[in-house]
């Protein structure tokens, strides 16, 4: 690009233009430049170094543990930038405990600071009182105490990120520059307008936190996030803290049941709330630097708020009641819908970027995750499936859903959240045809993205008995409260029902992505890592990779037709392959997409009868095939009239059954949920849960998940997913891929059984799945040559097998069948062995009962 | 015998530097902003506190304003007044300051009648808002008691009050018999911030609500009006240690080295 000037002071034109000198703004620039970019601009309406964003008035302090994994590693990498920059003051904290299942939660903050190798122990009050003398240990239980806690400074860490790109001359910034307007043009990033002239930009990356929403407008999109109110206040001085004669002498304090914190600033302490109630402003209403008594984002403090705090505060160290508030404020942050970060692409504009919601303990490795995605077309530090602004449904981005969820999460904060947590608010979004009926037997609904999804049925608590609910019986109730949070025994009695019999399982939350014209062969066969060249009337599973060769997406592809394809994709994973493919797509009109999704509804029917219950309903007309072995093969898809409905079946499983994934439009679909349950009714058909279709059904067929198992950090190889032969055709992440593929696996996908449930007090226990570590039998972690560690991915009873199975990557020391590791799960470890190593499903490993 | 302090005191919005009018030109637009004690009267209040402390006896604080005026006299409480008093005013225009002053000086006279004279009632030397002068000399004269404004120091010995104010040359000094009225002037003192506990405290302080009677005076407010912004700019003095001969060179122009 020329470097031309305008009068005004902006150039006229750049490579990148990033909005935002907070610390995500900054340290984008920053990394931006380290991976060459050469022509980045920099603006942001305030002043420099502290425009006045949240960044500005950031307690600053980074706890590093996370149970989120892809949280836990960005917050750990920016960590380390952050001691990289010399900014680091590591301090210790002290996360305490009032409530008995706070104490549970440590166990678990325990068990995930494992996994992710950071130091962490359990301390009790009086070995909370040693570190933090002044604290009143009559009202804790307990704490949770992590060494490497620190405090930052991110406005120093973001000056020295942005001039450091400003010194090699790749980057000229602007501050007291405000964005007027967004040019976008054919759907891509044209130039941003500001208050200083026009600059004509090839990507536009949003970077200003709470204000980002506003940006996104001028473009036409949305940034899903809501500025919120946390209340916090200056208090001092005091003299023990003056006495330190330190910024932080003294651990930070987290009041994990009062949702406060405590935290040392040199004479004073800073404390901090979660526990107000949501208070929200929308982006166009907060002021400007000029109108602001402090900052646009230090708005005065809604006293009434923040009382309960103080005096939950002064209950916790009695010296703060005498402490002189010097400064409050109801400081603006960013919300979003899920309470992750919405970063990426923006779906609807080319090149304009979202590094949006992002706090300051995450922010360096977030902007270099972003400016990886930005350079390579995705990140190469790890997976951020969880915060792509593209996995958010067109009714999720409502200024109206957002408040709402934002709302029920606000006070979760430093809440307990269990990995199976349901929302309370915004249900009953997206309901498929068969919901009347579903209700009607009891369905216990999850949330899948907007969709209501039988997760079980209480109609079939009958069959517990059947199946066996005694203690140790397959079906019996779980013991502890945790472990039996937002499960029911119910599922591992219709995963045995389907079995017996014949099942029926709703699938509408299903993407059903339509690629159609001359050119969408070509497109899918780039996407994809599996053949797609094949015949009409045929079904492929297949990967998608990342240009670096890891898991992107996981789906199956339908040939239609000649040019027409049908890509089918699960219900949080939907807008992302979306993107991806739209992204992708050539721009000569060769390809037309169309997402068919919420037109059509899909019955899965399986089981050893499923077969006949279909044929039942089966009305040939003028010769129309039937169901024969030779007629429909395994992997066909073909249409049926069943009932008279026209229907497009797909022999396909991912329980491992005979069956069909039944399709059919939403208009029709309640008559084919009808006529399947009387056609099923001879054969006693039950209706099964997401329960066992995601989690028993698929662990035993050692089926891996998008987002679980399959994340951008591993290859197809390494998951167990590798054919024979690479396709000759080329596809994104080939090279990668193949390189990694002839080095040998450094890691393997296993199956693993837990030998003994039993814990310390007798109860036996159950992990989640939530990323419990896989350590040896010295205790030790688990990382391969990459540095991964091995966790849980997935953890489920397998019914059939009569073991509780769990997923987990192990490198090949430990890829070993019959191989005896253990699983710590609460801070507990339970032995478990290596039963499979690579796909061989533990349950019918020939896969005889599904493809006959 | 103790002191019986009274301190009237404005609620006012707490700006920044762009101070917004709202579209009937009629008021300050306080959509984002939060209010505060005009900076004059939290002095005022801190010297109340003070002689309360040193001497005894009781200070109240009382304002005229909407009913979300409370929150300044918790907030006159929390640092350590004892009474609250609000007289309710309608928000909205018409308090011009003669009839601010009329409702006051009528406000003084009610709680004067049962719980006896104000020995000292103090004022801000003017409000933040509109800077009228006028209110405290309105209703010392309406009590008929003398008045000294723009006073940084306060004595006081058996019946006297001694203030001081500050002149181009040095200091004025006047001596007031008891009853008397003060305008204070920030810089008297530093007020203290409120402490947690006194937060606390004064959500359960009693507020008296009294309210306000008074005819409309002859000021009328015909609208408000913006001037034009100050241009402002910042010179960047040099990074780092390199900037320390012209940081000097700075402070020796302000007269800041000695």
């Amino acid at each position: 690009m020329s470097d031309t000037t305008t009068t005004s002071g902006v150039p006229a034109t750049a490579k990148c233009v990033v909005i935002g000198a907070g610390i995500v703004g900054n340290t984008l620039v920053g990394h931006l430049s380290r991976l060459g970019w050469t022509d980045i601009v920099q603006i942001d309406k305030g002043p420099l170094p502290n425009p006045g964003g949240s960044t500005g008035h950031a307690s600053n302090f980074i706890f590093p543990t996370d149970h989120n994994k892809e949280m836990a590693f960005l917050t750990l990498d920016s960590q380390q930038q952050y001691v990289d920059m010399g900014v680091n003051n590591e301090c210790g904290g002290i996360e305490v405990a009032r409530e008995p299942q706070r104490m549970e939660e440590f166990n678990r903050r325990m068990t995930s600071a494992k996994a992710w190798g950071i130091d962490a122990s359990l301390l009790t009050p009086a070995q909370v009182k040693e570190l933090v003398p002044f604290i009143n240990e009559n009202v804790i239980l307990g704490g949770f105490y992590t060494p490497s806690v620190s405090a930052v400074d991110s406005l120093r860490a973001g000056t020295i990120m942005r001039e450091e790109a400003q010194s090699k001359g790749h980057a000229k910034v602007f501050a007291n520059t405000e964005v007027l307007d967004v040019e976008v043009e054919d759907g891509h990033v044209k130039a941003v307008v500001t208050t200083k002239g026009r600059i004509e930009c090839e990507h536009l990356a949003i970077a200003c936190g709470v204000w980002s929403p506003r940006i996104a407008r001028m473009a036409g999109v949305n940034i899903p996030l809501v500025p919120a109110v946390h209340q916090m206040a200056d208090v001092g001085p005091i003299e023990v803290l003056v006495e330190s004669n330190k910024e932080l002498a003294y651990p930070i304090v987290r009041d994990m049941d009062t949702f406060c914190y405590e935290r040392q600033s040199a004479g004073s302490m800073e404390v901090g709330s979660y526990a107000h109630r949501p208070i929200f402003h929308h982006p166009d209403d907060i002021p400007t630097n000029e109108e602001s008594a402090l900052s646009p984002t230090e708005l005065p403090l809604t006293m009434d708020d923040f009382d309960p705090q103080m005096e939950q505060a002064i209950e916790l160290m009695d010296m703060l009641g005498d402490a002189e508030i010097k400064y409050a404020i109801n400081g603006l942050l960013s919300l979003t819908p899920d309470a992750m970060p919405v970063l990426g692409e923006i779906p609807g504009v080319r090149n304009l970027w979202s590094a949006a919601a992002v706090w300051i303990k995450e922010g360096p490795g977030i902007a270099q995750l972003v400016a990886e995605w930005m350079t390579f077309g995705y990140p190469k530090m790890c997976d951020p499936h969880t915060s792509d602004i593209s996995r958010f449904y067109p009714h999720e981005l409502s200024e109206h859903h957002i408040e709402a969820r934002c709302a029920e999460h606000f006070n979760k904060t430093y809440g307990i959240v269990h990995p199976r947590e349901q929302w309370a608010s915004r249900r009953n979004q997206r309901r498929s045809p068969f919901f009347a009926r579903e209700e009607a037997l009891g369905a216990v609904f999850f949330d899948a993205r907007g969709w209501e999804r039988p997760q079980w049925y209480t109609s079939n608590e009958h069959l517990l008995a059947k199946y066996g609910d005694k203690p140790g019986e397959v079906c019996a109730p779980r013991e502890h409260e945790w472990d039996a949070r937002w499960w029911s025994p119910i599922i591992n009695a219709e995963h045995l029902a389907m079995r017996e019999s014949v099942g029926m399982v709703d699938l509408t939350a299903f993407n059903q992505l339509d690629v159609t014209g001359p050119g969408a062969l070509d497109l899918l066969q780039k996407l994809s890592v599996n053949q797609v060249d094949v015949a009409v009337g045929k079904g492929v599973y297949t990967p998608w990779l990342t240009p670096h060769g890891g898991f992107r997406a996981d789906l199956t592809i339908q040939r239609l037709g000649k040019e027409h394809f049908r890509v089918v994709t699960g219900a949080f994973d939907g807008g992302r392959d979306e993107h991806w493919i739209k992204r992708n797509m050539p721009l000569d009109g060769s390809v037309r997409f169309e997402n068919k999704s919420t037109g059509l509804c899909t019955i899965g029917v399986w089981g050893p009868n499923a077969l006949k219950t279909v044929q039942k309903l089966h009305t040939p007309e003028r010769g129309e095939a039937g169901f024969s072995n030779e007629e429909f093969p395994y992997g066909s898809v073909l249409d049926r009239l069943l009932a008279g409905i026209p229907c497009t079946l797909f022999r396909i499983s991912y329980v491992g059954e005979l069956g069909f994934e039944i399709t059919t439009k939403m208009e029709h679909g309640l008559a084919l949920w009808d006529a399947l349950w009387e056609a099923g009714q001879e054969f006693n058909v039950v209706p099964v849960g997401i329960g066992v279709y995601g989690a028993t059904g698929r662990i035993e067929k050692g089926y891996r998940l998008m987002g679980a198992e399959l994340e951008s950090e591993y290859m197809p190889h390494e998951a167990g997913l590798e054919r024979p032969k690479v396709k000759a055709a080329d596809f994104i992440g080939k090279a990668a891929y193949v390189a990694a593929r002839n080095a040998g696996a450094t890691t393997s996908m296993c199956t693993l059984t837990v030998d003994d449930h039993t814990s310390a007090n007798g109860i036996s226990r159950f992990p989640v799945g939530g990323n419990e570590p896989i350590l040896t039998l010295s205790g030790d972690r688990i990382l391969d040559s990459h540095g991964r560690v091995s966790r849980v991915t997935t953890a489920a009873m397998g019914p059939s097998v009569g073991k509780f199975l769990l997923l987990a990557y192990l490198p090949p020391e430990h890829a070993v069948e019959g191989t005896k590791l253990q699983v710590m799960y609460m801070n507990e470890l339970f032995p478990v062995t290596v039963a499979r190593v690579g796909s061989k499903p533990l349950f019918d490993p020939d896969d005889s009962r599904m493809k006959g | 015998m103790g002191l019986n302090i009274a301190v009237c005191v404005k609620r006012v919005p707490a700006p920044g530097s762009r101070i917004n009018v709202t579209a009937d030109l009629q008021s300050v637009d306080t959509a984002n902003l939060g209010f505060t004690t005009s900076p004059h009267e939290e002095c005022a209040v801190e010297e109340a506190v003070k002689l309360v402390e040193a001497h005894g006896g009781t200070a109240t604080v009382i304002t005229l304003g909407p009913r979300e005026a409370e929150e300044q006299l918790r907030y006159a409480a929390s640092v350590g007044v004892e009474k609250c008093v609000l007289v309710a005013a309608p928000d909205g225009l018409g308090w011009d300051p003669q009839r601010t002053a009329s409702a006051l000086a009528a406000a003084v006279q009610a709680v004067e009648a049962r719980d006896g004279a104000f020995d000292i009632i103090m004022f801000g030397n003017e409000s933040a808002d509109s800077g009228g002068f006028q209110v405290g000399v309105r209703v010392a004269r309406a009590l008929g008691r003398p008045i000294v404004n723009g006073v940084k120091g306060v004595e006081v010995a058996d019946d006297t009050i001694t203030v001081r104010r500050p002149i181009d040359t040095g200091f004025e000094v006047y001596r007031l018999p008891r009853p008397a009225v003060i305008g204070v002037k920030e810089g008297i003192n530093l007020p203290r911030y409120p402490t947690m506990k006194g937060r606390l405290a004064s959500k359960k302080a009693a507020v008296e609500v009294l309210t306000a009677v008074a005819e409309p005076g002859g000021q009328v407010r015909v609208q408000l009006h913006r001037p034009p912004e100050k241009a402002s700019s910042t010179i960047i003095l040099g990074n780092g240690p390199e900037a320390a001969p012209a940081v000097v060179d700075l402070l020796a122009e302000l007269g800041l080295l000695i």
